[in-house]
């Protein structure tokens, strides 16, 4: 059976018992008016300082955007204005390393969001992003002496132009698809990170991003550049107030895994119910070298998300584990992509969803294996859970064997909460709601467990925030 | 086990127990009035409500010519039980005489409908409560097909349907501190001869049949019910674990002095478990009540004389 009808009314709509829903005033330093045109890129480009060849850059991508038509194989995206969107809104003068410099207004918000305090406890270093720039860079002066680098992303084109050269839009071009031609036009904020070979960052980087503006429209640019035998973790996590007109987010992340090194990037993404989220995500992997994503898509309107991973050089190792929940309105149209193009490479994708209140959860997968990678391997897990009879889930996996000698495992499963769970839970004294929301719990376990500590007690809470309608 | 193990001298029992508590320092606070006043402060998992209500108070599940069906189907046709604290009934029969689902809707399984009859508990009405309510109430179902819980830990599951227990009826209830409650999950589990890694596993998740059957066990004895509806425990378990499920049950029973039902089709658990009332049940009734002789007299003869009609 499905989830008691008594369950379905308790549970209330996820609109409206938002926690990060709140809203804050603030003059913004400068905004640019409404819709995209050469002149707004000149602009955003020149209060930047950029070299020319970035504008350059820029303008080819807004090119290659307009000629490119929008995608019509995920979600609806056809209630996008580009026309009314705000590409560009500083916030501030110029990124500040003292969170006591911050504009109070500012401060708030993040304090709010509990982003200090993570900081202090537990963080190697933060970054906060409000609107198109980034408000606070820090990283603990052990790892400076140690060669790291971390800066939102437009002071590091100022200070190390050698690696935006060499790396900038090389693993995702602008003409990759509609929205990193946007993003490579309008680009501003994000993170970057440079980790020298044998360097390994023990403690988690974070960056936080918030968009607080009504139509805003947030393009950060992230280049994570792991050098030989280092190692690090990025965390990012996203909020956005509840407007009842639509945001749109579309980010670009670039990571270069060198030979023996190991990224983990993780995202706690739980924008508003009215925040587009169209997000390209891609990293190279070279000899023995390992990517992780973890991808956790709780908020937003629409997602459309599949972090990739290239295999470049032999032994290198992707994983891609995500965990998406749709409620009403939502559609998560999530997934992963490897492609293993050198021998011995092997991968892993574990995907789980949750729909509940006529959400729609999509899976969307690829696997290829070119010529040449031998002794590939690959396993596949999607799993569904379905809480009740109008919520959808959609499994699109794709794979492209090019090579014989390989191996492919794909699983699927596809879920309800049986009357059965229900009924031995209650059965020992927990209500309905309580029942339900520990068999979800239970269900995302899998990859909650992979969250650092403080992250997973948030993702639970947040799940469990969901299945009792209640605001903590 | 004798059939005198029901006649406890309460008064006794309860001076005892006070005593030991004290002794013990276990409670921070005991208000002397009477039984069923009695408030208790402190934190501890083992001394519970429950422990308190079963020993001191009496309870009483009144099944009173209970009809009903499910998808239409009569299952249960005029049934009549009433099982009290301090007694130990039985219920055999063969297989389709309704014995499953009669426990399945005195816990409150939504697929069943009553169309007729009773289930009164301390004289109240509970057809209309939800599983978690009687739960609450003290009723407690050991499953015949324990049910797998993914990514939930036994220890956290237990931890919470305790807590779940306790406030229902003590508004000022303290969680207990979930070390300790590890503790007492683990101490339990050990009675029952499982590792007490089995906390930290999934609720029967890759648990073999025994094991399932043992987790069972080891759940009444920590959530401490004052009425126990056990739907064959003793199904697919070898002689050795038939033993120690057994020996929780006679455990459970002289420590905390609830009602007891047993399901089962096999004479077998009764070479462990000596039970006041053995019942015969037939095509959704009882059709024959006895003492325990019954259950052998029926190991040697078959349910046909009593079940043709």
């Amino acid at each position: 059976m499905a989830v008691p009808l008594k369950t379905q009314k308790t549970i209330k709509e996820t609109v409206g018992e938002y926690k990060f829903g709140f809203k804050t005033k603030t003059n913004s330093f400068y905004k640019s008016p409404k819709g995209l045109t050469k002149e707004i890129i000149c602009q955003i480009s020149s209060q930047k300082n950029e070299p020319s060849w970035m504008l350059e850059y820029r303008l080819k991508a807004f090119e290659i955007f307009q000629n490119k038509p929008m995608p019509t194989w995920g979600g609806d995206l056809s209630n996008i204005d580009f026309a009314d969107i705000h590409y560009y809104v500083r916030p501030q003068d110029r990124t500040q390393t003292n969170w006591d410099d911050i504009p109070p207004e500012i401060k708030e918000t993040f304090e709010k969001l509990g982003i200090p305090q993570a900081e202090r406890k537990f963080l190697a270093g933060t970054g906060a992003q409000f609107e198109s720039e980034v408000v606070y860079h820090s990283l603990h002066k052990k790892l400076q002496d140690q060669g790291v680098i971390f800066e939102s992303t437009d002071v590091a084109l100022q200070k190390y132009p050698q690696y935006f050269k060499e790396y900038f839009g090389k693993v995702i071009p602008a003409h990759d698809n509609k929205f990193s031609a946007l993003n490579s036009a309008v680009w501003s904020g994000g993170s970057f990170i440079y980790v020298p070979p044998g360097v390994h960052i023990e403690l988690p980087l974070q960056a936080y991003f918030r968009i607080n503006a009504e139509n805003m429209g947030q393009f950060e640019r992230t280049l994570i550049i792991a050098d030989e035998n280092s190692s690090i973790h990025y965390i990012e996590g996203c909020t956005a107030p509840t407007y009842s007109t639509d945001s749109l987010h579309s980010a670009v992340v670039e990571i270069i895994v060198k030979k023996g090194a190991r990224v983990q990037y993780t995202t706690l993404q739980n924008w508003s119910s009215n925040v587009y989220n169209l997000v390209t995500k891609r990293a190279h992997a070279y000899e023995n070298a390992e990517m992780f994503w973890l991808d956790c898509n709780i908020g937003s309107k629409l997602t459309m998300k599949y972090p990739a991973v290239y295999l470049l050089g032999k032994g290198a190792r992707g994983e891609i584990q995500s965990l998406a929940f749709a409620s009403k309105g939502q559609h998560q149209d999530a997934g992963a992509k490897i492609i293993h193009s050198a021998p011995n490479t092997s991968s892993k994708i574990v995907s789980k969803s949750i729909t509940k209140d006529g959400g729609h959860g999509t899976y969307r997968g690829l696997i290829k294996i070119n010529k040449g990678a031998t002794n590939a391997k690959s396993h596949i897990a999607c799993d569904a859970l379905l809480l009740d009879n109008h919520s959808k889930s959609d499994t699109f996996p794709t794979n492209i064997i090019e090579e014989e000698n390989v191996a492919i495992a794909h699983e699927a499963t596809i879920a309800k909460i049986s009357q059965d769970q229900l009924f031995y839970l209650m059965s020992r004294g927990l209500t309905e709601e309580e029942s339900t929301s520990l068999i979800v719990n239970g269900f995302a376990q899998p990859i909650i467990k992979q969250l650092p500590m403080e992250y997973a007690i948030e993702l639970n809470r947040l799940l469990e925030l969901e299945m009792t309608g209640s605001v903590g | 086990m004798s059939s005198d193990h029901a006649s406890l001298d309460m008064g006794k029992a309860y001076m005892l127990a006070a005593a030991h508590l004290i002794a013990e320092s276990k409670i921070s606070m005991v208000k002397i009035t009477s039984p069923q006043y009695w408030t208790n402060h402190h934190e501890y998992a083992n001394f519970s409500r429950h422990s308190f209500s079963n020993k001191f108070m009496n309870h009483t599940l009144k099944i009173q010519n209970l009809h009903a069906e499910i998808d239409g189907q009569k299952i249960i046709k005029g049934f009549d039980l009433t099982i009290k604290s301090g007694e130990i009934h039985v219920i055999m029969g063969p297989n389709g005489s309704g014995k499953s689902t009669l426990c399945k809707i005195v816990m409150g399984h939504p697929s069943y409908e009553i169309t007729e009859g009773q289930i009164l508990f301390d004289d109240k009405e509970i057809s209309d409560l939800e599983p978690n309510e009687r739960a609450n109430l003290g009723i407690f179902l050991g499953f015949q097909h324990p049910f797998e819980i993914p990514g939930v830990t036994l220890g956290n599951f237990l931890r919470q349907a305790h807590n779940a227990n306790q406030k229902a009826t003590n508004k000022e209830f303290t969680p207990a501190s979930p070390v300790k409650f590890m503790q007492d999950v683990k101490a339990e589990l050990e009675n029952l001869k499982m590792e007490a890694s089995f906390a930290a596993r999934f609720v029967n998740e890759n648990f073999s049949g025994g094991e399932k059957k043992r987790a069972e066990i080891a759940q009444m004895n920590i959530l401490k019910p004052n009425t126990i509806l056990l739907d064959e425990i003793d199904s697919g378990l070898d002689i050795d674990a038939l033993k120690v499920v057994a020996e929780g049950i006679n455990k459970n029973f002289q420590e905390n002095n609830p009602a007891i039902l047993i399901i089962t089709h096999y004479q077998r658990i009764l070479n462990y478990i000596v039970p006041h009332h053995v019942h015969i049940m037939h095509d959704g009734k009882i059709v024959k009540s006895g003492d325990h002789k019954l259950a052998t007299t029926l190991e040697e003869t078959g349910y046909e004389q009593y079940i043709t009609n």
